[in-house]
């Protein structure tokens, strides 16, 4: 079964009924970590080496956390430039992140019909988080489309159970998921609409 | 009295507002001042009072039994307990050694009966807890092993003037008279059922302290009125006074066990800070009586003796607390500074003469001379310290550098002024990042230890210029002064400005009202001591409580820039504060205006970042959210 590791970055979890509710239905899964990087580490000062042992502890990596401004909070950010180190993650030597799945797990208050090009963001949710798949592509890692809650704005709390429900659903089966997965939903904008 | 009770307190209130604040200028201290002032109006020099020194000295005496009533109020005896080795140890030893040495002196040389020599002996045997915690503070020397030791000395001083009080009347041959001139109805009692009064007299202080008096001051604080709290207070050791002195004991012995009993009362600040004036202002009268009363005649007739006495007096003090210094294997240094400091008599002799004199164990000739003698030593010691300072401690202490041959002489960027648990934590911090740093220190023994470790250390005072220019002031970028206390920072600051322009001065500060004197001298890099840890504490209070960690941190942060802020403007409170005279009530008015001014800002979490609810709004028009 492969072992899932939640990378939370909230900078308000307090206040987020989406995230608390995503979180919710997941958090009591067997083999499924979670760090809540903003309680972590509240100055920003990141254990590169507690991150780095937790990414090999585990095989499948979410990156959860609410869109602002089109990609992921502060923290985020500055976990993926200490953290995956040259030597370790990629370039000569590093191969620790090799083969392991990666996506984004994300909350947004725009509806998935802004998210279009010709919609009101003008891009579509795959192409601002085109960063986090090139990252991904680097660390020899295997990106998989994002699950997202969107239109968070106007989403009622038994919707937003639904999608709690959906998120345990898909990350139950990417536990007993195997290697081919990737290529199989190569063509899908959404892990939401993965078709088992 | 009344006749003249307007022209006498004109005359003894200007001569101290006159007298002190010089002497003060001149680093003699208040107890000095208060002496000279005495002097100088006193029957010898101006003139302006003489005969009614004996009802003066009454009054003002009432300021000693208001002193021992504050001083058992401040008992802790907790801290004694900590300290009981040193304190039991030195101050013991100090006292006892003294005592037996000047007892048959005192008998030798003037012939006096041995009770009365050894009520003198025990009088010269106390130090001067004024001017030696005053110096000590100042020369930033409390922490050390002398200021320590003084300390513990002195306490040990204070505790016996009780048992020392008591005993006295006992060696007088005429113990009726220790009641004063009030021998009341019990002179006619015998001496069973005047035991059995006094035993009943105490366990009634006792008693009422513990049951009666807490009430009372509870009843009277809930009027409000701040003057009937005051009057209670003096009433409170008006009362315990009078009833000690009608069964025979000393005022201020009586004084002395009624703060005891209430140092456990809630009330014990409000008691302190209301009665603390009073004690100031009396005792300075005392002073002052005691000045007036030394009789400059005799010392004129008797000079060669009076001097012989007062040198032959601090030697003897001196050369036994400096043996006591060694037995207890103080460092060189710190031995000096220890007989150096507490070789004078002190004021409270002047209690002890005093009471010795109405008790008639020494003749007034005796009394006035060694009265005189008591006020020479204090003056000589700022003397005396001078002395030990230049001559002695250069000579026999620690160097203040050490310079190897061969090895060339570096030049650091950084110099670190203070080397205590502050200085030393910068210092790793910045040789944790490859920068060393000259450091200066004042403490012989931490620099023995520094130098063995390898440190380039350079020993004195950072306030002289020529040891800055020793430890490369010319040449380095930044100063830093680990040291808390505030004159020498201010000293600091402006030996900087003056010789080294272009040296950055960053400062420790022990609170923000140092913190304010400091920037009004222009020092820019503060950094008070505790800011920085309460405000951690109080963040991760919040996150112990269940906040998120990072909400906390960032209100912990906005909570020191608020903090930063509020500083420059509440310095000019602090203008104002200076009114207050007791420093109690000036931090309890602090309190309040931090307090405030917290309320105005409406301190809370002002933190709308990240706020989904305002976007949600914005975003939905005013729409309800489901």
């Amino acid at each position: 079964m492969k072992k899932i590791l939640v990378l939370l970055a909230h900078p308000k979890y307090e206040k987020s009924r989406a995230n608390q509710v995503l979180i919710g239905a997941v958090k009591d899964l067997p083999g499924l970590t979670i760090r809540d990087l903003y309680e972590l580490y509240p100055d920003f000062n990141i254990d590169i080496a507690a991150e780095q042992a937790a990414l090999q502890a585990h095989d499948v990596v979410v990156w959860h956390h609410p869109i602002y401004w089109y990609s992921c909070p502060p923290l985020l950010k500055q976990w993926i430039d200490l953290v995956l180190e040259v030597g370790w993650a990629y370039g000569k030597g590093g191969e620790q992140l090799r083969g392991k799945f990666i996506f984004n797990a994300v909350t947004s208050g725009g509806s998935r019909e802004v998210y279009q090009v010709d919609g009101r963001n003008r891009f579509t949710l795959r192409q601002f988080l085109a960063p986090f798949e090139q990252t991904a592509w680097l660390c020899h890692m295997r990106y998989l489309p994002p699950f997202a809650v969107q239109g968070t704005h106007r989403l009622k709390q038994d919707a937003l159970e639904a999608c709690g429900l959906a998120y345990r659903n898909v990350l139950q089966d990417l536990q007993v998921s195997d290697d081919q997965l990737p290529e199989k939903l190569a063509n899908l904008d959404y892990l939401n609409d993965w078709q088992r | 009295m009344s006749g003249h009770f307007l022209e006498n307190a004109l005359v003894y209130l200007g001569a101290a507002v006159i007298c002190v604040p010089v002497a003060k200028k001149l680093g003699l201290g208040s107890v000095l001042g208060y002496l000279l002032a005495g002097m100088i109006i006193g029957p010898y020099a101006l003139g302006f009072i003489g005969e009614e020194g004996d009802d003066i000295l009454h009054i003002a005496e009432f300021g000693v039994v208001i002193m021992l009533f504050l001083i058992g109020l401040e008992l802790e005896p907790k801290a004694f307990w900590r300290m009981r080795k040193q304190v039991l140890g030195l101050g013991g030893w100090q006292l006892a050694v003294t005592t037996l040495l000047l007892w048959p002196l005192g008998m030798l040389l003037f012939n006096l009966h041995w009770t009365a020599a050894l009520a003198l002996a025990l009088a010269l045997g106390m130090s001067s807890t004024a001017l030696v915690l005053q110096n000590m503070k100042e020369q930033g020397r409390m922490n050390t092993e002398a200021g320590k030791s003084a300390f513990a000395v002195l306490l040990f001083q204070d505790i016996a003037v009780i048992p020392i009080l008591a005993l006295l009347p006992l060696l007088a041959s005429n113990p009726a008279v220790a009641a004063g001139s009030e021998a009341g109805w019990l002179a006619g009692l015998n001496g069973w059922a005047q035991a059995g009064l006094v035993l009943a007299s105490i366990v009634g202080v006792v008693l009422a302290g513990r049951l009666v008096v807490g009430r009372v001051l509870q009843w009277v604080a809930a009027t409000r009125i701040r003057e009937l709290f005051v009057a209670t207070a003096l009433l409170l050791v008006v009362g315990v006074a009078v009833l000690m002195q009608a069964v025979g004991l000393s005022a201020a012995l009586g004084a002395f066990l009624a703060g005891v009993v209430l140092a456990n009362s809630a009330y014990r600040h409000e008691l302190e800070s209301d009665l603390d004036p009073f004690k100031g202002l009396l005792l300075g009268l005392f002073f002052m009586a005691v000045g007036a009363s030394i009789n400059f005649d005799l010392l004129q007739e008797a000079w060669m003796q009076v001097l012989l006495l007062v040198l032959g007096v601090m030697l003897v003090k001196g050369l036994i607390l400096g043996s006591i210094g060694r037995f207890y294997r103080f460092g060189t240094d710190q031995n000096l500074v220890f007989a150096f400091g507490l070789m004078q008599v002190g004021e409270f002799a002047f209690v002890l003469l005093a009471f010795i004199g109405q008790l008639g164990l020494l003749g007034d000739q005796t009394l006035q001379l060694f009265t005189a003698v008591t006020a020479l030593t204090m003056t000589l010691t700022p003397l005396f310290g001078l002395l030990n300072e230049r001559i002695l401690l250069p000579r026999l202490g620690t160097p203040e550098a050490v310079t190897e041959p061969d090895v060339p002489e570096e030049q650091h960027a950084v110099i670190i002024a203070g080397f205590g648990h502050f200085g030393s934590t910068v210092g790793r911090v910045l040789r944790a990042n490859g920068v060393q740093a000259t450091i200066l220190d004042y403490d012989a023994d931490q620099v023995e230890l520094l130098r063995k470790m390898g440190f380039k250390v350079y020993y004195g005072d950072v306030t002289r210029v020529d040891l800055l220019e020793l430890a490369g002031a010319e040449k380095a970028k930044i100063i830093i002064s680990a040291i808390p206390n505030l004159e020498t920072n201010l000293r600091l600051a402006e030996e900087i400005k003056k010789h080294y322009p272009h040296l950055r001065f960053f400062a420790r500060a022990r609170n923000r009202f140092d913190a304010y004197e400091l920037m009004e001298h222009g020092v820019q890099q503060l950094y008070r001591e505790t800011i920085d840890t309460s405000v951690r504490m109080g963040v991760e209070v919040l996150q112990a409580l269940g906040h998120r960690a990072h909400s906390a941190h960032r209100t912990g942060q906005d909570f020191l820039r608020y903090d930063e802020a509020a500083m420059s403007h509440l310095a000019l409170k602090k203008r104002d504060m200076k009114a207050y005279i007791s420093s109690v009530r000036a931090a309890i008015a602090w309190q309040e205006e931090m307090l405030l001014a917290d309320k105005e800002h409406s301190l809370s979490s002002h933190d709308h970042s990240w706020d989904s609810e305002a976007i949600r709004r914005n975003v939905l028009g005013d729409a309800p959210t489901n």
